[in-house]
């Protein structure tokens, strides 16, 4: 799961004190920079200017230069409200006195969320530095004509969607749609199949740093996606996200693990068959414990500069995980010192 | 350029021009002081201070006092635990060999052609130049739609776009590379035509009728007479390349952000100090190590230069 998230303020930012004094105007930081979710932003600004009286002046940056940026932007002048993702990126910058403090505003919003999510909020100290503005979960997706039109069953166990597969490869389907030629979306199912193999805290210390990568429960991770793999799409590095949402959607892959915002890349027309919003709501709502996503759970020197290019050569080469896993750990352990 | 009169010894040098007066003397001054300035500030300064911090580790928050050093240790881990580093560096000169010999020999090639008066000439020239007009990122992107493994042009005119035939020109690591090194050619290719057929327009005539009344054919007259005539465009022309190949960046950056057989070292120190990664001891250890590869190449040259090897000139 990942969300993108209302920020909090940023301490000694630009727009400073602006807010605290009773002006009214606000610096708000956004990287909702794609159409869709830009408009849906700029009603909630409208909004919010109608209740509060307060003009949020939004300045918009393209969602890539945004996160790489970002550094730079918080400790020159950020706006007075940024947005930013959960977990622990936003813990360490909480931790370097870049964010401010919100727990006052929890104590007051905080019964609208649930208990999950407020820890997602929680800096290390123990108090709130953000509120959640919108989430959304990673799941299975598949088109339900085509499900109906086969006398598909949605799998609820592993061996069950094994079974599936295999139904759908000799129906002439490709099983499951796959890319990752950006390096990210693989990180989505390794998240997907700990979690639901090893258990949320296990997940969450391997984020951390404080689990070995060389633990035979990471390789039963590989190990049990790499039966997947004949099932999966191949060519994987080759072919953008998009690339494989469009092949679920003209029918030719059967599931797709990925975020919602697959939504995008299906015809309007269509989006009903992924039957997305209210599932999303009920598998959020009964979630036990909710996660981020890998590049926002472990350091980002370490999602970026280690685990990208280790998942790639596992997708390369699935055979060899003692190996990719002692190149994982000896990396970890270079950079998890500070 | 022509050969000229070497200069008399030192002592008379100086009475020869006119005497520049005081004001000459600042003026000159100035002008030299001005670029110095600017060029040891932003790339001298820089570049020391890249290698220093090659020896720390930092992650570009907070002040210089968050700086730890660490000595060798960053090199250490670079040579031995860093899995895209050799990669990357084998990419760096495949790319470098590569281009030295495809697209600077078939640039040569198609100079030579063009040169002939041939009917359309200029059209040609058009066509084979305009791909240098574009950005190496728009290359990248245009390419990247060429070779789109279901969408891509290539596959479908072979007909290989179906699960299991497909050719997976930009996510199989053998080939990628490959797949690349054409794209960014076809840019350097027209690069290099302009250049030598510049030079060639100054290889004077009487020496091919001269070749060509001796009885020489075409390759005879072109390898004896015309390349050697050639030697100071020669000299540009490996300059621009060696440049180009070590330049090399958004092209691998625009695919797949130069990963999975794309690794390139300048790409290695942008992923570690750009964006939220900042590692930035680390990323200045790689950017030290690309500058040693690049310093290998240039004082050679800057050695053969100065000792007025390349042009056939004294430049003292």
């Amino acid at each position: 799961m990942r969300w993108a998230l209302l920020p909090q303020r940023g301490r000694d930012g630009g727009g400073g004190g602006g807010g605290d004094s009773g002006s009214k105007e606000l610096t708000v930081g956004s990287n909702a920079s794609d159409a869709v979710p830009k408009k849906a932003y700029e009603q909630v600004f409208a909004n919010f200017q109608k209740a509060s009286g307060i003009t949020p002046k939004v300045n918009t940056v393209e969602h890539e230069t945004y996160q790489e940026q970002i550094n730079n932007y918080l400790q020159g002048r950020p706006d007075d409200v940024w947005m930013w993702f959960a977990g622990y990126r936003m813990q360490f910058f909480a931790q370097r006195g870049l964010a401010g403090d919100v727990s006052d505003v929890w104590q007051k919003v905080g019964g609208n969320f649930t208990q999950a999510l407020k820890d997602a909020s929680t800096g290390l100290d123990g108090k709130q530095y953000f509120i959640p503005f919108y989430y959304y979960p990673w799941a299975f997706l598949y088109r339900k004509s085509v499900f109906e039109e086969n006398g598909y069953q949605p799998a609820k166990t592993w061996d069950e969607l094994i079974a599936l597969a295999k139904q759908m490869k000799g129906d002439g389907l490709t099983p499951v749609a796959f890319a990752d030629k950006d390096g990210w979306p693989a990180m989505g199912t390794f998240d997907y199949l700990n979690m639901r193999l090893n258990g949320y805290d296990f997940h969450i210390n391997l984020m951390g740093g404080k689990e070995a990568w060389t633990d035979p429960r990471v390789a039963k991770v590989f190990d049990t996606w790499r039966e997947l793999l004949p099932y999966s799409q191949e060519g994987a590095l080759g072919r953008t996200w998009q690339e494989a949402a469009q092949s679920l959607a003209q029918k030719k892959s059967g599931m797709y693990l990925l975020g919602m915002f697959v939504g995008q890349q299906v015809p309007e027309a269509d989006r009903d068959d992924l039957a997305l919003q209210k599932k999303a709501v009920d598998l959020i709502g009964s979630a036990a414990h909710i996660s981020q996503f890998l590049d926002r759970d472990t350091r980002p020197d370490f999602a970026s500069t280690v685990m990208i290019p280790s998942l790639q050569e596992f997708i390369r080469k699935p055979d060899d995980v003692a190996g990719l896993t002692t190149k994982i750990e000896n990396q970890k352990k270079t950079i998890f010192t500070s | 350029m022509a050969v000229t009169k070497p200069a008399p010894p030192a002592a008379t040098s100086r009475r020869r021009g006119p005497r520049l007066t005081r004001r000459d003397k600042l003026v000159l001054a100035v002008m030299i002081a001005v670029p110095t300035l600017l060029h040891v500030a932003l790339i001298w300064v820089p570049t020391l201070l890249s290698v220093a911090l090659s020896f720390a580790r930092w992650d570009g928050i907070g002040g210089l006092d968050t700086i730890q050093w660490v000595g060798l240790e960053n090199y250490r881990q670079v040579f031995t635990i860093y899995p895209p580093f050799w990669p990357a560096v084998q990419h760096n000169l495949i790319w470098l060999v590569f281009f030295l010999l495809i697209p600077t020999t078939f640039g040569l090639f198609l100079a030579h052609q063009l040169d002939k008066q041939l009917r359309a000439t200029r059209i040609y020239q058009s066509a084979i130049y305009l791909p240098v007009v574009l950005a190496l990122a728009i290359v990248g992107f245009i390419w990247q739609l060429v070779y789109s493994p279901e969408q891509g042009l290539i596959n479908n005119l072979l007909g290989r776009t179906e699960q299991g035939n497909l050719i997976d020109w930009l996510g199989n690591p053998r080939i990628n590379l490959w797949a690349m090194l054409i794209a960014a050619s076809w840019r350097h290719v027209g690069c290099i035509m302009i250049l030598y057929l510049a030079g060639l327009k100054s290889v004077d005539a009487s020496l091919r009728e001269a070749a060509a009344i001796d009885g020489a054919n075409e390759w005879q007259a072109f390898r004896r007479v015309v390349f050697p005539a050639l030697k100071p465009i020669n000299v540009v022309v490996l300059v621009v390349t060696v440049i180009e190949s070590l330049r090399a960046f958004e092209i691998v950056w625009v695919i797949n952000a130069g990963r999975n057989g794309l690794e390139l070292l300048s790409v290695l120190v942008y992923d570690n100090i750009v964006g939220e990664a900042s590692r930035i001891g680390f990323g200045s250890t790689l950017a030290v190590i690309l500058l040693t590869v690049s310093l290998a190449f240039i004082i050679p040259y800057l050695v053969v230069y100065f000792r007025g090897g390349l042009v056939g000139r004294e430049v003292r």
